[in-house]
């Protein structure tokens, strides 16, 4: 699915009601990705990439137009969901922020990363969102470049070599 | 080359010529560097026929089993009227490695040529580039360049005019190390949760959507486009004279304390104490090394002797108490508490698990709150005999190789660094590490 969909789509609220995602331009792109595999089940993943684009994260009504959609249920959809790490199944802040503190980065002092970002937007916890909404700092497992400690993703831009005198920066430039 | 640092002159710059020359990742600018010459001669060759060459050039798979990858594709059973299928894995979320992300950012068109000679080698007209879904830089560039080969004609239903179809789509995961496991990242590309399949039936028989499947990660793929170009002679005089089961080039990603972390393109066979003095620059300054882990996360840990005396090669690493796995170096200093290092390896085995067998569901999870325990300043006398009972319960027990692969550094880190152990226990105090910056 592509990477260069908006960065910053809008997050649906928890227990608005459910627009259709997949319909007009959206359905035709599902279905158009729809030749690459044998199978519709196969445009789970790819399906559920592109709710989380225009929904900001996934919710039960969404799970449930996408087994509608993919001909699978709901219950089907929500376990494939609640497998994979990067699907949010609630709104999370504006700003998603996920700070790699596997051992390569450990040892490159990736934990004062983490600290400096959980400081600076004014999270209380990891996972717990700041209250004007426009944060979320969590701790990811191996982002995959290690030689960069210590890497940090904002929503689906990469940063390298982020350190902590870095992170004022960065928040300013976030908009 | 040393990317992101200028080449080192005892580099073999092949698969990383061109790491960070923007000129070549259109499909023009990789035309003008001799770009899919390869796949127009392979696409005039009998599949089998490009299948012998690779088998004569020794390549081995570069994901970590080092599976002879000509021997691989021949399982394909070319005349059996079945679709078949190749998927390229591009999960790489092994920790300490990030070469496969360099390959596709700088040379996007490198991997899909060599997933289109692959594809047509294995009687494939479709392959999966399964690219792990933090990787959006990568997965941009590589989409990027489909557009491009496909406008082109270089893929599609007449590929290069050759009247063969050859089709290759990225599929984006979704955030899960597990998936980096062959049969995980097939049920992941058919809409299913990652969780390994057992074996038999093997890939090649009942692979994805129950179809025969080859699975190759991106540096072996990349690799194949230069071995058709120079001959398999070429590629099977690289590496050390002595030890012709490895042969070509490796790339390496080195992280941690080093001086220099990167990319390093070496032969096979490199010596691994100029390797990590020489290139990459040896320990920070006023520390020393404490523990290499030379090919990712779930190889055993070596000593600075035995990585000192290592050969870089598939048997090199073996004869030093280790393996070659990835090639992701991991260097640890003498700053790190180890201990603590060795729990957060534990911490992300526990996350990632995909917790379809017991033993790794549950062993990972005790693993990680000994070891956290013990790091506390809480642990006691019985806590390295437990850890050791957990790690042999966890070892040659499951479907897939994450419970053994979180066993190997708590076996091998107590068994090569127990008085580290020994002596955070017996002062039972939390040893406070410094932050390096």
């Amino acid at each position: 699915m592509s990477a260069d969909a908006p960065a910053d789509a809008p997050h649906a609220a928890h227990g608005a009601p459910h627009t259709p995602v997949f319909v007009g331009q959206a359905r035709a792109e599902l279905d158009e990705l729809g030749k690459r595999y044998p199978t519709k089940r196969a445009l789970l993943l790819p399906a559920l990439w592109m709710v989380q684009h225009a929904r900001g994260w996934i919710s039960e009504e969404a799970m449930a137009e996408v087994a509608e959609v993919l001909e699978l249920t709901p219950a089907y959809v929500k376990g494939v969901v609640s497998f994979y790490t990067m699907y949010h199944q609630h709104p999370v802040g504006k700003h998603f922020i996920q700070v790699c503190t596997t051992s390569p980065c450990a040892v490159c002092g990736a934990e004062d990363v983490r600290d400096a970002f959980l400081r600076h937007t004014g999270c209380e916890a990891l996972g717990v969102t700041s209250a004007d909404g426009k944060y979320t700092v969590i701790e990811v497992e191996c982002l995959g470049a290690c030689g960069f400690a210590t890497p940090v993703m904002i929503n689906e831009d990469f940063l390298e070599s982020v350190t902590p005198e870095k992170v004022p920066d960065i928040l300013a430039g976030l908009k | 080359m040393g990317y992101p640092h200028k080449p080192h002159d005892r580099e073999m710059p092949v698969l990383s010529k061109y790491f960070g020359d923007a000129g070549a990742i259109s499909l023009d600018g990789w035309k003008q560097r001799g770009g899919y010459a390869a796949l127009r001669k392979a696409l005039g060759m009998a599949p089998t026929e490009i299948t012998a060459i690779v088998k004569e050039s020794g390549l081995r798979g570069r994901g970590g089993a080092g599976f002879p990858t000509g021997v691989k594709w021949s399982f394909m059973k070319l005349d059996d009227g079945k679709p078949h299928y190749l998927c390229c894995n591009a999960d790489e979320s092994e920790p300490g490695t990030f070469k496969d992300r360099e390959i596709m950012r700088w040379t996007p068109h490198a991997l899909i040529e060599g997933c289109a000679i692959g594809a047509y080698a294995i009687g494939a007209e479709t392959c999966y580039v399964y690219i792990r879904g933090e990787f959006t830089e990568p997965i941009a560039r590589m989409e990027a360049a489909l557009r491009e080969a496909y406008a082109a004609g270089i893929l599609g239903p007449n590929a290069m005019g050759s009247g063969k179809t050859v089709n290759v789509y990225v599929h984006r995961g979704a955030g899960a190390y597990i998936c980096g496991e062959e049969t995980a990242l097939m049920n992941s590309i058919e809409g299913r949760r990652g969780n390994p399949r057992i074996k038999p039936p093997f890939p090649a028989v009942a692979g994805v959507f129950g179809m025969p499947t080859t699975i190759n990660n991106v540096e072996t793929l990349a690799a194949v486009p230069h071995i058709l170009n120079n001959g398999a002679d070429w590629y099977r005089k690289i590496g050390r004279a002595d030890n012709p089961k490895s042969t070509g080039t490796k790339l390496f990603s080195v992280c941690g304390n080093v001086q220099r972390p990167g990319n390093y393109e070496v032969p096979l066979g490199f010596p691994f104490k100029d390797f990590l003095y020489d290139l990459c620059g040896g320990p920070l300054p006023g520390r020393r090394f404490k523990a290499i882990i030379p090919g990712g996360i779930s190889v055993p840990i070596q000593t600075v002797d035995e990585a000192e005396a290592s050969f870089m090669d598939y048997e090199g690493f073996v004869e030093h108490g280790t393996m070659l796995g990835s090639g992701g170096v991991i260097v640890i200093d003498d700053h790190q508490n180890l201990v603590k290092q060795i729990a957060r390896a534990a911490r992300f085995f526990a996350h990632e698990s995909c917790a379809q067998c017991t033993q790794c569901r549950e062993g990972t999870g005790w693993t990680t709150r000994i070891l956290e325990r013990i790091v506390a300043g809480d642990g006691t006398s019985e806590d390295l005999d437990t850890l050791l009972e957990i790690a042999d319960n966890m070892t040659g027990k499951t479907i897939c190789v994450l419970s053994d692969s979180c066993a190997v550094p708590v076996v091998t880190g107590i068994g090569k660094f127990r008085g580290d152990f020994e002596a955070l226990i017996k002062t039972k105090a939390t040893v406070m590490v410094p932050a390096v910056v």
